[in-house]
């Protein structure tokens, strides 16, 4: 079986120890990120990233501590990988390049250096140390749906013109459309040198992630973010193993052996996850309302404190627009709320 | 009584902000302002607001500092070249209030430790960072309680306020207000996080306070002191608002602050912005043997 996009090569990077971290609430073992990770490097995976959820620098009362350091997961995965490199993730405001520097000692070799789709522009001396450090680097553009087409373009130019080698269109939210991955990666394809590669990094949370790695990879996009069986914030990342079905039933290459990402999802990863990563109420109302997916269980957890549904808080937290990092605005909008509504109730009364 | 003569150095958004701040200041008078691009938008509104005006950085001043009897420069330049403005106007007598993170001199956050700065007979003294002068005084209002082992802040600016210097070099920012946060705090560990929003209508600056302590949290002495800290902050930043909090949950404390501006060069969203100008024009004026006492007693009946 074959279409027009037989014979397009993309490289597939697994999201599953580092997005996966949030659906963990970052309590993922050693021995689970190795299981794992070993797992991904046997079945082909070339590039999989392992941090905190919220990467290197992650480790905070804002955004959970996990079980172990960044250093101490490294530095058990990356000696076990026969092929796959290892990539990490930084946001700077948090993360900063003592902690690149770090990871890299640890045996990393790849980073995505990750900002709002607007504020590009606080990353020139990330990208340009990891470049430095002869990192793969990747300008990570999160919650890509609040900036138009040209916006994104513009953004995208700003990190290539700091040394960024592949610029990503991140759908944090799980809310793009096909038509809006598109125009962007369409637009940033046109726009970027030839060199310079694209990315996609979808979350499942309108069960889009497929479809719209699938339109990114047909407007040129040659890499894409995925998850075995999904394991991420939200409903989930793009679950790589499907995406790597549709993409052999398509003719793209993947350098992937779908039967072992298929056993690797069912029999290492779904056994490791503490609830189903699915479409439920919530997050599927951070695909429709556009809310950063990392919010879910922050809001879930704010909701059981407060006596305001989750629903409701991440409705706010859309209207006003937070973006990814303000976890903080999550227990202090549903107190708000929560004032506000005893209020009204009171009136009422 | 005649003003004391100051300098700014730096024709961006903090640089700009000081000038309206320092006009309003009965202790002190902005006399010059130093930029590098006679074009900027600072120069050129500090021109049209009396000043004098130079576009040849520090140079510039030098020969006018001893005619013109500068005695306070503030640099609102950056990290990289405050080291060098420094030397050049300290050694001229000139007291420096370094609004960079470069943090040669002493960390000032005013209602925490200024009157022990201003004791000690130093020539140039650090603001810190704004989303430190917005958060250390509640870190501070804990660990004077209790001891903290660890304090964590999350600075949230609109994207409009934050300067394209500040952009460049995020990571000073984070490390100065890393470490402040627990040196001044008073924490054994600190951490920050800045987070730029480019939400239109613009938001006003969000900062959150978490505090471990190391023993269960002593709830109604925090409360009051938090309280007791709010009334301080806002003798010199009127627009420092307790939004929620404290709230506890174990052994972690979090105290949710906005801060409005004054709106002078930039909106009242900026509240980053007039946190530290307001913070350096304070310390600048303590330094001047004019400030009002700090110290205030903690009280139950302080309102929000």
């Amino acid at each position: 079986m074959s279409s027009h996009l037989k014979g397009r090569k993309v490289l597939l990077h697994d999201m599953c120890l580092r997005d996966g971290m949030h659906a963990k609430r970052e309590q993922i073992s050693i021995d689970q990120m190795v299981a794992v990770a070993t797992a991904l490097d046997d079945a082909g995976v070339p590039l999989l990233q392992v941090t905190h959820g919220a990467g290197v620098g992650g480790n905070s009362l804002q955004h959970g501590f996990a079980m172990h350091t960044n250093e101490e997961y490294l530095s058990a995965v990356v000696p076990r990988m026969k092929q796959a490199k290892v990539s990490v993730l930084l946001l700077p405001g948090m993360g900063t390049m003592k902690d690149l520097h770090s990871a890299y000692d640890c045996g990393a070799r790849s980073v995505h250096v990750a900002t709002h789709c607007t504020e590009a522009d606080t990353t020139p001396q990330h990208i340009a140390f990891a470049r430095k450090l002869g990192m793969d680097t990747t300008g990570f553009l999160m919650m890509a749906h609040l900036n138009s087409p040209e916006g994104i373009v513009a953004q995208g130019k700003l990190m290539e013109s700091y040394g960024a080698q592949t610029v990503y269109v991140t759908d944090s939210a799980g809310t793009m459309l096909p038509e809006d991955v598109r125009a962007q990666v369409g637009g940033l394809r046109q726009a970027l040198k030839p060199e310079t590669e694209v990315g996609f990094h979808g979350h499942h949370n309108l069960g889009m992630g497929v479809a719209n790695s699938i339109v990114a990879i047909e407007e040129g996009a040659s890499r894409i973010d995925a998850s075995l069986a999904g394991l991420g914030a939200g409903a989930g990342n793009t679950p790589l193993e499907v995406l790597a079905a549709v993409c052999d039933r398509m003719g793209i290459e993947t350098g992937c052996d779908l039967f072992k990402l298929m056993d690797a999802a069912e029999d290492v990863v779904v056994p490791m996850m503490d609830q189903p990563v699915r479409i439920d109420r919530d997050s599927l109302t951070l695909g429709y309302a556009g809310v950063y997916s990392t919010f879910l269980f922050h809001a879930k957890r704010a909701a059981k404190a407060h006596g305001v549904p989750a629903r409701d808080i991440l409705l706010e937290l859309g209207r006003l627009k937070m973006i990814g990092g303000q976890e903080d605005m999550i227990e202090d909008t549903a107190m708000t709320m929560a004032r506000n509504r005893a209020k009204m109730n009171t009136k009422a009364a | 009584m005649s003003r004391i003569k100051c300098a700014i150095i730096g024709s961006g958004n903090i640089g700009t902000d000081l000038v309206y701040k320092l006009q309003r200041s009965a202790v002190l008078e902005p006399v010059w302002m130093v930029g590098i691009d006679p074009e900027s938008d600072g120069l050129l509104r500090a021109e049209a607001m009396g000043l004098k005006t130079t576009a040849k950085g520090v140079d510039g001043l030098l020969p006018f500092v001893a005619a013109d009897d500068i005695r306070i420069a503030f640099d609102a330049t950056s990290a990289y070249v405050h080291a060098e403005n420094s030397a050049k106007l300290t050694a001229l007598g000139v007291l420096m209030i370094d609004l960079t993170p470069a943090a040669i001199g002493p960390y000032c956050c005013p209602p925490v430790n200024l009157a022990e700065v201003a004791a000690g007979g130093v020539s140039n003294v650090n603001m810190i960072s704004c989303g430190g002068q917005a958060t250390i005084p509640m870190v501070h209002a804990v660990s004077r309680i209790q001891s903290v082992d660890y304090a964590e802040i999350v600075a949230t600016a609109a994207s409009k306020s934050i300067g394209p210097g500040t952009r460049a070099n995020l990571d000073e920012f984070t490390y100065t207000t890393s470490k402040a946060v627990a040196d001044v705090g008073g924490a054994r560990r600190g951490k920050a996080l800045v987070i730029v929003n480019p939400a239109e209508p613009p938001l006003m600056m969000r900062d959150t306070i978490y505090c471990l302590t190391d023993e269960a949290p002593q709830q109604q002495a925090i409360t009051e002191s938090v309280q007791s800290m709010l009334a301080e902050v806002q003798r010199y930043v009127p627009g420092f608002k307790l939004v929620n909090g404290p709230v506890f949950d174990g052994n972690k404390v979090s105290i949710y602050v906005e801060v409005e501006g004054l709106g002078d060069y930039l909106p009242k969203y900026a509240g980053n912005l007039d946190i530290m100008t307001a913070s350096a024009v304070r310390t600048a004026e303590m330094f001047a043997g004019h400030a009002l006492p700090l110290a205030q007693p903690i009280t139950a009946e302080t309102t929000i």
